[in-house]
């Protein structure tokens, strides 16, 4: 095959490379982008005017170029980015010395290899939407490079019903094909950095920046409805070690077990976090169940055993009232008292007076809240730069800040006062999406608080942020923020339509992670539940996908011969008149029209003559006649019903 | 029940040429679906006088042409002759115009002269002198030919055998024939004292009710089927054209008119498909030599009847 591929196809093609390519663009060197969309206008161009193509030396010198430019950029060869921008890269030249047909079919291969490599980096409804219009022009141009000579529109219908007839064997691989947990292959390393979330340390303005972001940290579907805003206090990262400056998780002898007394029912819901490349899992205060593969520590904080780089969905369920005695070590309270020496002298010295004048931690804490709710602290997403001595440029300069400012400037003073405090992190709040009910907590929801340790009563949650300033606890970010700040543009709350428009398209995102992306091996185990068939192997489910598959192809392969042959009876009855004959050794040949196989019959079996020209007779004139009548069928059925030879 | 007069027509024909009813058959349907007929074999078979008896039992006006090597294209189509009484020139027409043209051998003419029998049967007109005359109606063309690999012939472009509607091979009469032939009298004698069985309008008749006989859906799929196996077969050069398509149902048609069917079956498709098919298929060649017959029979046993 040494043709020439067709001018249409050829466009076809130029275009699916470049929808093929499009995710990538942001991602790739722009260069590479550049010189790619050069040589695809550069090929359309070509094959449009007739123009000559490149030469083979240049052709020489850009594979040169280019793989020594990959290796400037990205220092390797390998990995995702880089194999990625090679693939672009060659793609693009291999166009450009596209000059039969066998050429341009592995071209179109290679796009459809492009095309899976999107979802190396989003699996979203758009990435899918894309690359199913990426897949359809392909094959449209690979059915215009097969079979040239037709209109493209032609080509785009006949993809488009390939397809479409592809779509249920999808469907039944994408249900019945055996799972494997995680990813089906190894991703190379560099494929998680720039997740965003909560960190392993928290500096005054570290969550802050973090609030201006609107990404989905997690979803929740609780089995009940939704507790008081209040209750919804996330738990992340604690905290325990301070230097002044941020606060650090701390090196600290933890006992193993987690305990505390539940104080009233549990809450249960499901958890679906997005992939934020940390060891983190979120939980209502407090957590009572363990998800698997993970574990919790002595101050609750749940851990899973390797990073959240994939959508990770478990259930869980917590005690919103409760006492936690858990981590109540000699060493942990020592640790909860630390304090770095030389820094906040007015705090420091604040915080001693109250120490002077309560009888018991309870009264400190009353009077520390009581300060705070009337020091006049102000909330803010731009709080300014603070000074070597932050808990005091907060408390008595700037007085203006985010939750990690109140949080560590509350949890500094309660032990410079003698009272074990520490900091935890995570979230508050989150937002009911009304279209499918499921709870939304977005980064911009990520929140600081304290923890206190009263005696008997064990660790009790204190909110510094929600004691100075009580509307973002009860309203949310959007109403404890001063008017004039930048909010974050979804969290604003003018925008009524954009939100709902939001809370829609987040709803349908949300059923293609929980149902598309989130069909796990335990959600196809439940399936196979469902269909009778508890503890299926691998085995038992590759039986199931190769009988469904077949009935589907058998189903339609049904269709197809029964549209070849419009329910025409009188050639079924026909049909069975010649296997009657043939079981007496009269096989009709298929090309051997009624009349020669009737006089043949005839011959061989003189005694039946008169019902075989009957029913001769009668089959000519349904079949071939001008005017069937409609009784005709029926009395030729019973003919060849009543037929004895 | 076959028509009466069309069953005159195959006995009197029959009565000259022995032995040799289906060919007759065929030919009768050829023309009665205005279709032009070739009559192909060795030289001696009775070509020319099954052509000849044709035209006298359907009682058409007729000329005939023998094809040579030096022949023009004006000694078919006629010449302007200058007049010199009335001082203009004057058409004088040739052998062309007339209800059946039997060409005789002609393969022997020059690809030019060929060519302007042609046309004239395919556009039943001809183009002389700046001016375009209609033929009769109705208008034949039987022609006969040699088989192309004898000497001094000029073969037929496939374009232009593709203007015939069917070819007939004559073939050896069988051993009775033959001897019924050498005992019997003078077959030009014979010719020229047959009566014409069919007047003129009746043949036009005829030709208005093969276009009437019924043709279903499923023989349309078995027309087709035949059809589309011959262009995705390996065995020939190039498959059956639209116009072969056409042929071969209005041929099947005629089939079925003289066999007296008012519906056209398989078996007409099958009957007529050697005339039709037999010149335009050309089998690529594997060292055997095959008649039209050879490859019908292929076809037709290649293709299921649906």
């Amino acid at each position: 095959m040494n043709l020439a591929p067709a001018l249409a196809s050829l466009l076809v093609l130029c275009a699916g490379i470049m929808l093929a390519a499009a995710p990538h663009i942001p991602r790739l060197p722009s260069w590479v982008s550049a010189l790619a969309l050069a040589a695809v206008v550069w090929r359309a161009w070509a094959a449009w005017r007739g123009e000559p193509m490149p030469r083979r030396w240049l052709l020489y010198v850009l594979v040169i170029f280019g793989v020594a430019g990959v290796l400037v950029t990205h220092r390797t060869l390998f990995g995702r980015d880089a194999g990625v921008t090679m693939l672009v890269l060659f793609l693009a030249l291999k166009l450009l010395e596209t000059r039969t047909q066998r050429d341009a079919i592995i071209v179109t291969f290679l796009c459809y290899f492009l095309a899976l490599t999107s979802f190396f980096y989003s699996q979203s409804i758009q990435v899918a939407g894309l690359m199913l219009v990426t897949v359809l022009v392909l094959t449209a141009a690979l059915i215009g490079f097969n079979a040239p000579g037709r209109p493209p529109l032609a080509y785009f219908r006949t993809a488009g019903v390939l397809l479409a007839q592809g779509l249920p064997v999808m469907l039944l691989l994408f249900l019945f094909f055996p799972r494997v947990q995680g990813p089906l292959w190894g991703m190379p390393t560099d494929a998680y950095a720039g997740m965003t979330g909560l960190s392993d340390s928290m500096t005054p303005g570290a969550i802050s920046s973090l609030s201006q972001s609107d990404a989905i940290a997690f979803r929740v579907h609780f089995d009940d409805e939704p507790p008081h805003k209040k209750f919804l206090y996330w738990r992340g990262p604690v905290f325990w070690d301070f230097d002044g400056h941020s606060w650090v998780r701390g090196n600290l002898p933890l006992p193993r077990q987690a305990e505390f007394v539940p104080d009233g029912p549990p809450l249960t819901y499901t958890v679906t976090v997005e992939p934020h490349n940390r060891r983190w899992l979120f939980a209502i205060d407090l957590p009572s169940l363990v998800p698997p593969n993970a574990n919790v520590t002595a101050d609750y904080e749940l851990r899973s055993r390797v990073p959240v780089r994939t959508r990770t969905r478990y259930a869980m369920s917590s005690f919103l009232t409760y006492r936690a005695t858990g981590g109540d070590s000699d060493e942990a309270l020592q640790a909860a008292l630390r304090l770095p020496t030389g820094f906040n002298p007015k705090a420091t010295a604040l915080a001693r007076q109250w120490a002077r004048e309560s009888n018991n931690p309870q009264e400190i804490l009353v009077r520390g809240i009581e300060f705070f709710r009337h020091a006049g602290l102000g909330y803010t997403l731009m709080p300014p730069p603070l000074g070597r001595n932050s808990v005091d440029d907060f408390l008595f300069g700037t007085k203006r800040g985010f939750c990690e400012h109140f949080s560590s400037a509350f949890a500094y003073m309660m032990r410079a006062a003698g009272v074990p405090t520490r900091v935890v992190t995570g979230y508050q709040g989150g937002e009911v999406n009304p279209v499918d009910g499921y709870l939304v907590v977005r980064q911009a929801d990520a929140h600081a608080w304290t923890e206190v340790w009263l005696g008997e009563r064990g660790w009790v949650r204190v909110d510094p942020t929600a004691a100075a300033v009580p509307l973002r606890v009860e309203s949310g970010l959007a109403a404890a923020v001063p008017a004039e700040e930048p909010l974050p543009f979804l969290v604003r709350p003018d925008l009524t339509w954009l939100r709902a428009l939001r809370f829609n398209w987040e709803a349908l995102a949300n059923y293609w992670n929980q149902w598309v992306l989130g069909y796990n091996p335990e959600r196809q185990r439940g399936l196979f539940n469902r269909l009778g068939m508890p503890e299926a192997n691998w085995q038992a489910m590759a039986q199931v996908l190769f009988w469904t598959v077949g009935a589907v192809v058998a189903a339609f392969a049904f269709w197809l011969l029964r549209r070849a042959r419009p329910g025409d009876a009188a050639q079924a009855a026909w049909i069975k008149f010649c296997a009657k004959l043939a079981r007496r050794g009269t096989l009709r040949s298929p090309s051997e029209g009624p009349q020669a196989f009737r006089a043949r019959a005839v011959r061989l079996h003189p005694a039946a003559a008169r019902s075989i020209d009957a029913i001769t007779a009668l089959y000519i004139d349904l079949r071939y006649g001008p005017e069937p009548d409609r009784g005709g069928v029926a009395r030729l059925r019973a003919l060849v019903r009543e037929l004895r030879i | 029940m076959p028509l009466p007069s069309l069953q005159r027509v195959v006995q009197q024909v029959g009565t000259v040429i022995l032995g040799k009813e289906q060919q007759i058959r065929l030919a009768l349907a050829c023309l009665l679906s205005r279709g032009h007929l070739l009559i192909e074999d060795v030289p001696g078979v009775g070509k020319t006088t099954l052509a000849h008896v044709l035209a006298r039992t359907l009682g058409l006006a007729f000329h005939r042409i023998q094809f040579t090597s030096d022949m023009l294209p004006a000694d078919i189509i006629g010449v302007s002759i200058y007049d010199r009484e009335s001082g203009t020139f004057k058409f004088h027409p040739g052998p062309v115009f007339s209800q059946l043209v039997l060409a005789d051998e002609v393969n022997r003419a020059t690809p030019k002269t060929q060519s302007a029998l042609l046309e004239a049967m395919e556009e039943h007109q001809v183009t002389a002198e700046g001016e375009t005359r209609r033929l009769p109606e109705p208008f034949f063309v039987i022609a006969t030919q040699n088989p192309s690999h004898q000497v001094g012939t000029f073969p037929l472009p496939e374009s232009q055998l593709d203007r015939f509607q069917m070819r007939v091979e004559l073939g050896y009469p069988n051993r009775d024939a033959e001897r019924a032939l050498l005992q019997g009298v003078d077959r030009r004698d014979m010719t020229a004292s047959l009566e014409a069985c069919l007047g003129p309008g009746e043949l036009l008749a005829l030709q208005s009710a093969a276009r009437q006989v019924h043709v279903a859906p499923a023989l349309v799929d078995y027309v087709q089927g035949l059809v589309e196996y011959t262009r995705r077969s390996p065995d020939y050069v190039n498959g059956l054209s639209p116009r072969a398509a056409l042929a071969l149902l209005a041929c099947a048609r005629a089939w079925a008119l003289v066999e007296g069917r008012d519906r056209v079956l398989p078996e007409d498709v099958q009957a007529v498909l050697p005339g039709v098919a037999g010149h335009r298929l050309h089998p690529i060649l594997n060292g055997v030599r095959r008649t039209s017959s050879d490859i019908a029979v292929g076809l037709v046993e290649a293709v299921p009847i649906p």
